[in-house]
């Protein structure tokens, strides 16, 4: 399967080309956008619904998205309220996943950690983005030498184990919101790099962009106005699986004690404090992996089930 | 006839599972083909030629199923038979020859195994015997140095070469039935010849029966006994060849035969006449007569109800309320369209010349396989995609270049136009040098030359609206104030006759036909001296070639552009250009006026392309001068004439070693070649 087909089936189904009213002219661009974006809207929704997969994996992340958004609603305890006379209690009618070990309520750790995971997890793998972007985009567009040492550079930082690239550049910087952000970022820009450089190199040789040569058009221009736009489709894709790869590496550092800072509400940390204690109280352990990998599995279904069935019926 | 036909398909209907619905893609359909004929099925993409062989081999995919009717072979149903019953089938007694010889062969397999692994399969044959009757079999479908072959790898073997292997693997078991889905169309057009040469002569030798899918009509009638012609998943027309080519009853096989460009008529003495409208969707089809809606003969009762397919005349059915009218009426299609009069200002002398090429050169450089290579130590080896060429458009003038691919006809268009840097040579455009690159051109030079080009889906980006992309042109080349640009995209959207309400249309909303004149629309924004056209219209169906051959034709003539056609169809090349250049392995080989071109004398090359052009005409006598072997690499081409190793009038050592020389026929007509004028005229096409 071409990327070409795959870009365009992936913002909208094959379907036969319908007749488009003509719009009258003083309706102006801002109806016509809105009635295009709208038309979008349905086909992205017609997509989901066609494929189980992606249903299953949107209710699990909206689940969590609604756990975040409304965590304060949801929750009686503050996530960072000890209670000395009840640590590692089990489920009861207070807490109704039990305390951990400094007697804070999971329930309520749970959902402020789904905040923190779904604000860091988007914003380091946009991040990831525009650095795969920047260096991915001219390195498929020009080749040759400047190819060359993109990827080479790209080779090396893609040598070093993921989880061992964090540690070091945690390390380094010491954790911090912000910190978490950009190990994750660098480390994931590599592979995104390498994704717009493979889809560039493909649509540079479309006769589309020789038209734009042939009105003069910069190099930068060409990059941006004619050949990323086609990427999309993948990209998309790609952001969906990554936000549940970085929902994971988040955790896996707080599990390392490289994430975010106590007393923050983070669910790998929850893990990592919590295993110690496992013999005595399992439910900070066990909600806080089932959290992860409800999210992870639910980001990833929804990703994968887009993505087969925008690629169906060719 | 008594005897059983070899497939009977009676009332075919399949339909495709889509996400919203069901497509109905072939309706009704019923054939018969007997042993040693051989029935073509012709049609637009789209009408469902090929799901019509599919569903007889019941390859339809996942998604697609017969609905209704049967499919007999030899008397027995095919249809609803276990999986296992159709592979032996299929091996044994059917075979299928596609499209695209390279994906139908294993490349990691060698020729002799691919051909042999079906006899030893389905007969169980000793592999001594398999190979010995592969290596027959190759010799039957004239297989150059068939021994050699054997060993090869698919790679290695050039694209007619690649088809004769598939076709001497489908003739293997002896099959009854042999299903052709459309085997020439990947290939250059004196290949196609040598192919269809081969198709004609194994059916009057095994009596296979054969149906043969092509949307070429010219194909169709060098092969075929019996055409059915289909229209939106139904057949409309079946009989005959000789009596659909000579008294077509349905208004659209009449469509589609004025619409084809005719390889023997001068420029301007034919206007072609393209099929309004496209064919309708499978999922609303109009509620009467499928052809009412772009049919010139539509009368009310048309869309009344769907027509049913009657024998009007002895075998020749037709699905058409009024083709009783036409029995009798020779060439009743024709009576439109033929304008005797030649192109106005065409035997004006015009000496201005827009552009000139001179000694120019494009090279490629073949990437460094060793070590020492890569350190500069090796010499450089360059792919010369064009070599030495020089020749001059004149103002308001096309050049036609023709040639098969592989001959530097789209290097040297690039070349032209600034997308590929000149390796030596010089170009001269409105009296400035534009030897350099794009990049280096300033925009008023840029604006005055621009381009058209092949492919529909790639030539409009699918990310914006149709409207913005013609007017991105309008507001870089600041032609004209930028409050009057949406005024300007609309007149020019009218001016290959869109309209206005094509501005916010996406691209994929647009056939192939609209999204090439969307192409013209911005190649004519900056009103550029001179357009470039490379292969227009070689994706589209003939209905829609027509029209957008006829819309270059009528922007010529409004604003006086220079254009330059390249095109592999010589046909399309004479309905359009005044001059032609024929090119072969990187070289002119002849060049001339039009006229000249068309008739003798010929470079044997020139000769041996007009003999190749099928025509649609089964009553021709198909030509004789074929050309064999492959083209030669560019890397490597060959010395002297490089035509030598294909030419049939090869004369030895002085073709091989001396570089031809050049012989003036008046009128600027040149032939490069070692033969003597008086032997030049002697060939003929």
């Amino acid at each position: 399967m071409s990327t070409a087909s795959f870009q365009e089936d992936i913002a909208r189904p094959k379907q036969p080309p319908q007749p488009v009213a003509p719009l009258p002219e003083q309706l102006g661009a801002a109806r016509r956008f809105f009635a295009g974006l709208w038309k979008r809207v349905r086909d992205l929704i017609e997509i989901i619904t066609a494929s189980p997969t992606a249903v299953v994996g949107l209710i699990m992340v909206l689940f969590w998205v609604f756990v975040a958004v409304f965590a304060p609603l949801i929750t009686t305890y503050s996530p960072l309220e000890q209670d000395y006379k009840a640590i590692n209690q089990p489920p009861s009618a207070a807490h109704i996943l039990g305390t951990d070990q400094l007697g804070r309520d999971v329930w309520s750790r749970l959902a402020y950690g789904a905040r923190t995971i779904l604000t860091l997890g988007p914003a380091s793998v946009l991040v990831a983005f525009l650095l795969g972007i920047a260096l991915g985009l001219p390195s498929g567009y020009y080749g040759g030498a400047i190819d060359e040492t993109v990827m080479r550079i790209l080779d090396a930082l893609m040598a070093f184990p993921t989880i061992l690239l964090y540690m070091i550049i945690i390390s380094a910087v010491g954790p911090s919101h912000f910190n978490v952000v950009i190990a994750i970022a660098i480390g994931g820009a590599p592979g995104i790099a390498r994704l717009v450089r493979a889809l560039t190199m493909d649509i540079r040789t479309r006769e589309y962009v020789a038209a734009a040569k042939l009105r003069g058009d910069s190099d930068f221009t060409i990059m941006v106005r004619e050949i990323l736009p086609n990427c999309r489709g993948p990209l998309i894709v790609d952001f969906l699986m990554r936000i549940g790869y970085a929902a994971f590496y988040i955790g896996t550092l707080g599990f390392l004690g490289l994430g975010l800072p106590p007393p923050t509400p983070d669910w790998g940390g929850m893990v990592q404090q919590g295993h110690n204690h496992m013999m005595a109280n399992v439910w900070p352990v066990l909600s806080a992996t089932l959290a992860i990998i409800t999210l992870v599995i639910g980001l990833n279904m929804f990703a994968d089930g887009v993505r087969e069935e925008s690629m169906r019926y060719q | 006839m008594e005897q059983t036909p070899v497939l009977k398909v009676d009332g075919l209907a399949v339909a495709y599972k889509t996400r919203k619905r069901d497509i109905h893609a072939v309706r009704d359909v019923s054939f018969e083909i007997y042993s040693g004929e051989n029935l073509g099925l012709v049609g637009e993409s789209g009408c469902g030629k090929s799901t019509v062989a599919y569903s007889i081999v019941n390859f339809l995919g996942p998604n697609g199923r017969i609905v209704r009717g049967n499919i007999l072979f030899k008397g027995e149903p095919l249809h609803n038979r276990s999986e296992k019953e159709l592979r032996r089938l299929r091996g044994a007694d059917i075979s299928m020859v596609y499209q695209e010889p390279m994906s139908a062969l294993n490349p990691s397999m060698r020729i002799q195994d691919q051909l042999a692994e079906s006899l030893i399969t389905h007969r169980g044959m000793p592999r001594s015997e398999a190979y010995g009757k592969s290596l027959q079999a190759l010799k039957d479908v004239y297989m150059p140095d068939a021994e050699a072959v054997m060993l090869r790898y698919p790679h290695q073997l050039s694209g007619g070469q690649q088809q004769r292997v598939v076709i001497a693997m489908a003739l293997l078991n002896n099959p009854s039935l042999l299903i052709m889905d459309e085997p020439t169309t990947a290939l250059d057009v004196t290949v196609e010849a040598a192919v269809l040469d081969l198709i004609a002569e194994l059916k009057e030798r095994y009596q296979t029966a054969t149906l043969y899918i092509s949307h070429n009509l010219g194909v169709v009638a060098r092969v075929s006994d019996k055409v059915g012609v289909m229209y939106a998943g139904e057949i409309v027309e079946l009989a005959s060849t000789r009596s659909i080519y000579q008294s077509p009853l349905h208004p659209y096989t009449m469509g589609l035969m004025r619409c084809l460009p005719d390889v023997d008529a001068p420029k301007g003495t034919r206007q072609l006449l393209p099929i309004e409208g496209r064919v309708p969707s499978p999922a609303n089809l109009p509620s009467g007569c499928i052809f009412a809606p772009r049919c010139p003969h539509v009368i009310a009762e048309c869309s009344a109800q769907r027509p049913k397919l009657v024998e009007l005349t002895t075998g020749h059915h037709v699905r058409c309320i009024r083709a009783g009218e036409w029995i009798g009426k020779d060439m009743v299609w024709l009576d439109q369209g033929v304008s005797t009069e030649p192109c106005p200002d065409r035997d004006e002398a015009s000496p201005e010349k827009t552009l000139t090429v001179q000694n120019a050169r494009v090279y490629y450089p073949v990437p460094f396989k060793t070590v020492a290579g890569l350190f500069g130590l090796e010499k450089r080896q360059y792919v010369r995609a064009a070599d030495d060429i020089s020749l001059q458009v004149k103002r308001g003038r096309t050049l036609g270049i023709v040639g098969e691919s592989g001959c530097g006809k789209s290097t040297l268009a690039k070349a032209i136009v600034g997308l590929e840097p000149l390796y030596d040579g010089k170009i001269e455009f409105l009296n400035m040098d534009i030897s350099s690159p794009l990049n280096k051109r300033k925009l008023n030079v840029i604006r005055e030359l621009q381009m058209v080009f092949q492919d529909p889906n790639g030539t409009l980006n699918p990310s914006y609206c149709v409207g913005d992309q013609i007017a991105a042109s309008l507001r870089r080349f600041h032609t004209i104030p930028p409050d009057q640009v949406q005024g300007e995209v609309e007149q020019l959207l009218r001016s290959v006759k869109l309209d206005e309400s094509y501005y916010y249309r996406l691209p994929r909303q647009l056939s192939g036909g609209e999204k090439q004149r969307v192409g013209i629309a911005r190649a004519i924004a900056s009103n550029p001296a001179m357009v470039i056209c490379d292969e227009p219209v070689s994706a589209l169906d003939v209905s829609v070639q027509a029209a957008v051959l006829n819309l270059l034709l009528e922007i010529q003539k409004t604003h006086n552009t220079t254009m330059i056609l390249i095109s592999h169809d010589l046909s399309s090349v004479r309905f359009f250009s005044d001059d032609v250049a024929v090119m072969y392995l990187g070289r002119v080989v002849e060049i001339g006026p039009c006229e000249a071109i068309y008739m003798p004398p010929n470079h044997p090359y020139t000769a041996a392309l007009l003999a190749a052009v099928p025509r649609p005409d089964p009553d021709l006598e198909p030509s004789r001068v074929r050309l064999t072997g492959r083209v030669p690499s560019a890397v490597n081409p060959p010395s002297g004439c490089r035509f030598h190793t294909r030419c049939p009038f090869y004369m030895g050592d002085i073709c091989k070693e001396q570089e031809p020389p050049e012989r003036d026929f008046g009128g600027g007509h040149k032939i490069y070649c070692h033969l003597s004028q008086e032997e030049l005229e002697q060939i003929k096409p």
